[in-house]
């Protein structure tokens, strides 16, 4: 038996490291993402006043913080029983998310994973970057950063700052927006949305040109697990829970969030600090599950915005209506999604509601409060309980790429399997392997709400744990 | 009138005034924490220092004189400033992202008019406790400066006297005036001076926390070296 680890994963925040076991026919039998940093928000908010807690959480994540601000909030929501949002704020709060999805999404593809599907995993790690994707496609580049940029706007214009605002708060938000605000989102809004069909295209064009190789790459077959609306419309803000089965079965539907430890159970490992989440009705062997936007675009039954649906109609017939498994195509879902952000705020935009109207409302105070959210990297669980004086006592946070573990760890034994020469870590191997995490997330710091840039580390270890082999990577978002 | 000069303009004072009540008659600003206009001068914070014949003055308590010649905003009465106001960050867990008090703080304000942008010094983190038993009000001590305009408040306006600081040294804290050392248990009521005195983040209103968007804040509104004290809530 061999084992190989990879560590640390570059282009990936937070510090990852894998570990490869191989036997003596050097068929990887095991593969091990490990997650070696702990933040431990769940703990250290305890004691802290729930009102606090949306604008403290969100500090998870720099990517994402909206997503966390915005779980959190809704959580806040319960606590103070406010059963129903202003129109106003509701809205208020969909626009925020729309354009954290958008930038996020477009940061994902752009910057960070763009230069392995347009360079190969093989091209020089120097120029397999944001940066060498600036000087070969200019173009792509500027869409990509400029497509970011909007939806960073619209989180400055909704949360008063591009990173770690504070416009949602527990029972609304604390603001709407002016007329030049919405003017200012509006006049660029109609060219974002054109890049956004430009950006699926691209990926379809790439996606195409080796349609084998991709649909091959890191495939592995799982249950999908995202919200949807209760018409089955694709939905990022509020929903209930669906389930489906890699054989396509619904196992579960419209389950209401406030439930979901009755669907969930999460298992601990002593090697990472992640925890290993699954549906209970399946059990820990074969209850693991895929969220994000692969699982969205799989669960939903069709999407509200018209481009997006289009392409979500040529994205379904490539398993002929069956669920879509091979794990690059989280990139395609990805753009598709990020299209429906953009045609999301052109709709949303026009709506008087955003510019006046009740901003918060309250109701019994409760003691339980979970919010539930489609973060773009699959679906976020907030839980907090509070005391009678309003302080936290208990905080549960299942991030995405904590129900991505177990995922990312079979994709990973997937790729090594297919990559592995003998027992030495190559660079294509080292890529690959980097890849298939990337696909999924670039983001393993909120899943053990661990700081720091994401080296990668990969060790090749024998049957008896021995090292073979061992690649570093120093940490770089630029290769 | 008799009058001085602040970096060189000339100030008029009425004869009593201390330095600080001066400059702020003539709008000009001198950095401070526990000075404020309705309170006697209390000269524990030392943020107001100021430079009069090569020795360092607290503006706050210094009598006015005819013919001083103080230096306010000078670079190296600002790193006096500075490594104080560095003292009370480390002193405390001032943690500005999720205090709900940033943009209208008082002292993450002056911080950043006298340019202390990231402490240098080690953060003690200290352990202290988070008061929310009253229903209306929290009081998180993590955040106190020790500038005791509570107690000032409390006792001089509300007659109450439900504020005090206990303790000597690194060891001074604030307590509550109350059986079990709680708020809920003082007489402590939303309307009083004390409840709306607090130049940081430790007495607050509860459950309305970032109620005021970015932008709209105390000090995103108004710089505090452009406020007089009594403009704020």
């Amino acid at each position: 038996m061999t084992r190989i680890c990879i560590d640390p994963i570059s282009r990936v925040e937070g510090h990852g490291k894998i570990t490869l076991q191989q036997n003596k026919q050097q068929v990887i039998t095991q593969a091990r993402l490990h997650i070696a940093e702990f933040r431990g928000f769940e703990k250290f908010i305890q004691g802290r006043p729930y009102w606090e807690v949306p604008v403290l959480v969100q500090r998870l994540c720099g990517i994402c913080p909206v997503s966390h601000h915005l779980a959190a909030a809704k959580a806040g929501d319960m606590l103070v029983g406010a059963k129903q949002l202003t129109p106003t704020a509701e809205k208020m709060r969909r626009l925020m998310h729309f354009g954290q999805v958008l930038q996020s999404h477009a940061l994902h593809f752009f910057h960070l994973s763009s230069p392995d599907l347009l360079f190969g995993y093989d091209d020089e790690v120097r120029h397999r970057n944001i940066v060498g994707v600036i000087q070969d496609f200019p173009d792509l580049a500027k869409q990509g950063v400029l497509l970011r940029k909007y939806g960073q706007e619209v989180i400055r214009i909704t949360s008063g700052k591009r990173i770690h605002g504070t416009g949602a708060i527990p029972g609304g938000i604390n603001k709407c927006l002016t007329t030049d605000d919405r003017d200012f989102l509006l006049k660029d809004i109609d060219q974002i949305v054109e890049w956004g069909v430009s950006a699926v295209g691209i990926f379809k064009k790439i996606f195409y040109e080796h349609a084998d190789y991709h649909q091959q790459f890191a495939r592995i077959e799982s249950n999908m697990v995202s919200l949807v609306r209760a018409d089955g419309a694709l939905e990022l803000y509020d929903g209930g829970l669906r389930v489906r089965s890699a054989d396509n079965r619904l196992l579960f539907d419209h389950q209401n969030t406030n439930n979901y430890l009755d669907l969930i159970n999460e298992h601990v490992e002593s090697w990472s600090y992640m925890k290993f989440p699954f549906l209970k009705s399946l059990g820990v062997e074969k209850g693991w599950y895929r969220v994000g936007p692969l699982a969205r675009m799989n669960n939903c039954d069709f999407i509200s915005t018209p481009l997006a649906q289009q392409e979500r109609q040529e994205f379904m017939k490539l398993n002929n209506g069956l669920p879509v498994q091979f794990t690059l195509a989280y990139h395609w879902a990805r753009l598709i999604e990020l299209l429906h952000c953009a045609e999301s705020i052109r709709e949303l935009l026009p709506d008087t509601d955003l510019l006046s109207g009740e901003l918060t409302v309250k109701g019994d105070m409760q003691q339980t409060g979970i919010g539930v959210i489609e973060a773009p990297r699959g679906t976020l669980f907030h839980h907090y309980e509070i005391n009678e004086e309003g302080l936290v006592t208990k905080a549960n946070l299942i991030v995405s790429t904590t129900h991505n573990n177990q995922a990312m760890n079979e994709s990973i034994r997937h790729v090594a399997n297919q990559y592995i020469s003998g027992n030495e870590i190559t660079e294509p191997l080292l890529n690959q392997l980097e890849v298939a995490v990337r696909a999924y997330d670039p983001c393993l710091s909120c899943a053990t709400h661990a700081l720091g840039q994401m080296p990668l580390e990969v060790n090749l270890l024998d049957e008896n744990g021995l090292i073979l082999d061992k690649k570093i990577k120093s940490s770089n978002y630029a290769g | 009138m008799p009058a001085f000069k602040i970096d060189d303009q000339e100030v008029e004072f009425i004869p009593g005034q201390s330095v600080m009540q001066a400059a702020l008659a003539a709008d000009i600003y001198i950095p401070h924490l526990c000075f404020h206009e309705d309170f006697k001068a209390h000269g524990s914070c030392r943020i107001c220092l100021v430079m009069q014949n090569g020795r360092y003055l607290s503006a706050c308590t210094i009598p006015a004189v005819e013919g001083m010649d103080i230096i306010n905003i000078r670079d190296d009465v600002q790193e006096q400033r500075k490594q104080l106001l560095e003292l009370l960050f480390i002193e405390g867990n001032h943690v500005c992202p999720s205090c709900e008090k940033s943009g209208s703080c008082s002292l993450q304000s002056v911080a950043e008019f006298c340019g202390l942008l990231s402490p240098s010094l080690p953060f003690m983190y200290p352990n202290r406790s988070v008061d929310a038993s009253h229903a209306d009000f929290l009081l998180d001590f993590n955040r106190c400066i020790l500038c005791e305009l509570c107690v000032r408040a409390s006792r001089d306006v509300d007659g109450k006297s439900v504020f005090g600081i206990s303790g000597r040294g690194s060891n001074a804290h604030l307590v509550v005036n109350s059986a079990d050392g709680k708020l809920v248990s003082s007489s402590f009521e939303k309307t009083d001076r004390a409840a709306s005195i607090c130049p940081v983040g430790v007495i607050l209103p509860k459950h309305r926390g970032f109620k005021v968007p970015i932008g709209k804040r105390e000090f995103d509104v108004t710089a505090i070296n452009e406020r007089r004290e009594n403009d704020a809530g």
